[in-house]
């Protein structure tokens, strides 16, 4: 290597590529619809996971409809979809979101960690702030080939379980957590052989994928296992996607999985969205919203407008809840899905 | 190289200056930058943490996992590949320029169509998996399976590594060899194989470390259970998951350490073979 004079021309490259390479990167999105409002319009960004997109989808346009009435004012919102952890991240190095509307409370408390939502959110909407609710099924085969019923049938040698890894995907730690309230019960109280029980359903994983949909793809489409423990909501549209080849179990004990949902404070602030952003929430407990989420098979929070839809969900279903039953997700996360805790344990020979 | 660099002499091609900063900038931006992150992370551990988290029992499972299927694919690679290039270069039949083409379909395939694809195809009653099911072997969710996809995305840096060479060789140093009576083993060993050994070498080298960092098409085809197939990419993005940027770091940091040195050695083998060459 010869490097010869002329540090000014090398100097300049180097800003030159510098600042080609930074302009690449900042595009934003921009796609307001213009209207002779009143007030500028404004553009909102909600940051979600997977299973949400069809639910938010639907649930846009009545927002946009309900704040142009309200506020004569247009929104655009900007969806994202992916892992909640992953979406959780995102936001936490710089994705500047006004809502998240994530699977787990413990991907906002890591918000909340990290400054950009005060504490208490948990209480600033109603219902912990969850304004819509799911739980864990089982979907297996057309017509049940191997007869299961409840937990204690997907244990025994023999059958091929397909569950996504807690370790990486947030609806995996409810499948966890649901088999353990069950073996818990079962064994009325007893760790070890809960741990037992769980070590057996996971001896029965074939494939251990990285997150909720990965798992779906891996049962539905490939046909991989006997049973998929999933998400009623991910559940019901594999069901309504390739009908009359799927059926949904439910067990008898499961968790009532809360997504919550908050404003990122710090981001809201900058951009002077927080009375929207709030609106914005607040709406997905209005009867509109909670019927489109019944609709888009999520159990709404709003008991009334749950039993309107009885005939879809199980409601005798008895639900475990993650605050009352594991102490909330900071404490179970501990226990259960931290390095060497007890899902560690059970994988160890 | 040639005309570059000579102090004193006027060079041909000018703007030294300018390609010099830009390769600079270039490579700091790029390489140089992204690998300090991982080191300012570290810099906030202490060495025994560092050390705990790149050798807990289930990261040093997945080393083995992702060092001996790279390793597999990257040896399969090399013999295929080096076979494919001849094919390509010696032998002319229609369709050569598609199939030429083809090879580097695994560079332009978005990595997770290529796993999903594979995945299908491998499973038990698939087009490729069902060949195998007689024989008690199945592809999908497996190590095996995890090797095919690393065959996949390597396939392409052995032939285009080889390539140059075998067109540079020409037949004519083979029909000499044959003219002086030499066998066409001998004139293979010791005629081509030299000539080529140095260019499959750094493409084992590329497949070698590829496959080291390759998640996208791996993850939907291994199963991911721990002991048995989860591949250490993966670990890290666990890791992230959680929140703990540190081990993620600190495992990232032995990955780099692995694919260096496996560079590193194929450099210094091609040296000592260029050398021998040349006394």
């Amino acid at each position: 290597m010869k490097k010869q004079s002329k540090p000014a021309r090398i100097i300049i490259a180097a800003l030159a590529a510098a600042i080609m390479l930074s302009s690449i990167s900042g595009c934003g999105q921009t796609s307001a619809s213009a209207g002779q409002s009143p007030k500028a319009p404004v553009e909102i960004t909600n940051v979600s996971y997977d299973p949400t997109r069809e639910l938010y989808e639907a649930y846009n346009k009545v927002f946009q409809a309900y704040w142009k009435a309200e506020a004569d004012q247009d929104v655009t919102i900007v969806q994202s979809h992916g892992g909640s952890g992953k979406q959780a991240r995102s936001v936490l190095e710089g994705n500047e979101a006004d809502v998240v509307t994530l699977a787990l409370e413990y991907d906002i408390a890591e918000l909340e960690k990290g400054g950009l939502i005060e504490p208490g959110w948990v209480n600033e909407f109603e219902k912990n702030s969850a304004p819509y609710t799911s739980t864990i099924v089982f979907l297996v085969r057309k017509d049940n080939p191997k007869n299961i019923e409840d937990w204690d049938d997907i244990v025994v040698p023999g059958i091929e379980v397909i569950t996504p890894d807690p370790k990486t995907s947030g609806g995996a730690r409810w499948n966890f957590l649901a088999a353990w309230a069950f073996a818990l019960k079962l064994y009325s109280g007893d760790e070890a052989q809960t741990t037992q029980f769980l070590k057996d359903l996971y001896t029965n994983v074939s494939v251990l994928d990285s997150g909720a949909r990965g798992s779906t793809t891996t049962f539905v489409e490939n046909g991989k296992g006997d049973v998929l423990l999933a998400w009623e909501n991910e559940a019901f549209l594999s069901l309504k996607e390739h009908p009359g080849e799927f059926e949904i179990v439910t067990p008898s004990v499961s968790i009532l999985a809360q997504p919550s949902v908050a404003i990122v404070d710090e981001v809201a602030k900058k951009r002077g969205t927080e009375e929207i952003a709030k609106a914005y929430l607040q709406h997905l407990y209005s009867d509109e919203a909670q019927k489109l989420a019944g609709e888009n098979y999520y159990r709404p929070s709003n008991t009334a407008i749950l039993q309107e839809f009885s005939s879809t969900f199980d409601l005798s279903l008895e639900l475990v809840e993650i605050d009352k039953d594991f102490g909330g997700w900071e404490a179970a996360t501990a226990k259960f899905f931290a390095d060497d805790a007890i899902f560690d344990q059970i994988y160890e020979q | 190289m040639g005309a570059f660099g000579k102090r004193g002499k006027a060079r041909v091609i000018p703007g030294f200056g300018l390609s010099m900063g830009i390769t600079v900038s270039m490579v700091s931006l790029i390489v140089i930058v992204p690998m300090l992150s991982i080191l300012v992370i570290l810099s906030g551990m202490s060495l025994a943490d560092i050390w705990k988290a790149a050798t807990e029992r289930k990261v040093l499972a997945a080393y083995w996992v992702s060092l001996s299927a790279s390793f597999i694919a990257a040896v399969v690679n090399s013999v295929f590949g080096v076979i494919l290039a001849w094919c390509l270069v010696r032998y002319k039949f229609p369709g050569r320029r598609l199939l030429d083409g083809f090879i580097e379909l695994p560079f332009a395939l978005p990595t997770a169509v290529a796993g999903i694809a594979l995945t299908t195809l491998c499973l038990p009653d698939g087009w490729i998996g069902r060949l195998f099911t007689g024989f008690g072997i199945s592809i999908s969710y497996t190590r095996i399976g995890i090797t095919v996809a690393l065959i996949f995305i390597g396939i392409p840096f052995v032939v285009r590594s080889v390539q140059p060479v075998l067109e540079k060789l020409g037949p004519e140093c083979e029909e000499a060899a044959q003219m002086l009576g030499a066998s066409k083993t001998r004139t293979f060993f010791k005629v081509i194989f030299p000539e080529i050994m140095p260019a499959a070498l750094t493409g084992f080298g590329l497949a070698f470390a590829r496959g080291l960092g390759e998640y996208g098409s791996v993850i939907f085809i291994a199963g991911n259970i721990p002991y048995k197939t989860q591949i250490v990419p993966l670990l890290i993005m666990s890791k992230l998951e959680q929140f703990n940027y540190g081990d993620a770091a600190a495992i990232a940091l032995v990955m780099i350490l692995f694919s260096f040195f496996i560079l590193f050695a194929i450099n210094l083998a091609q040296s000592k073979i260029s050398k021998a060459e040349k006394g």
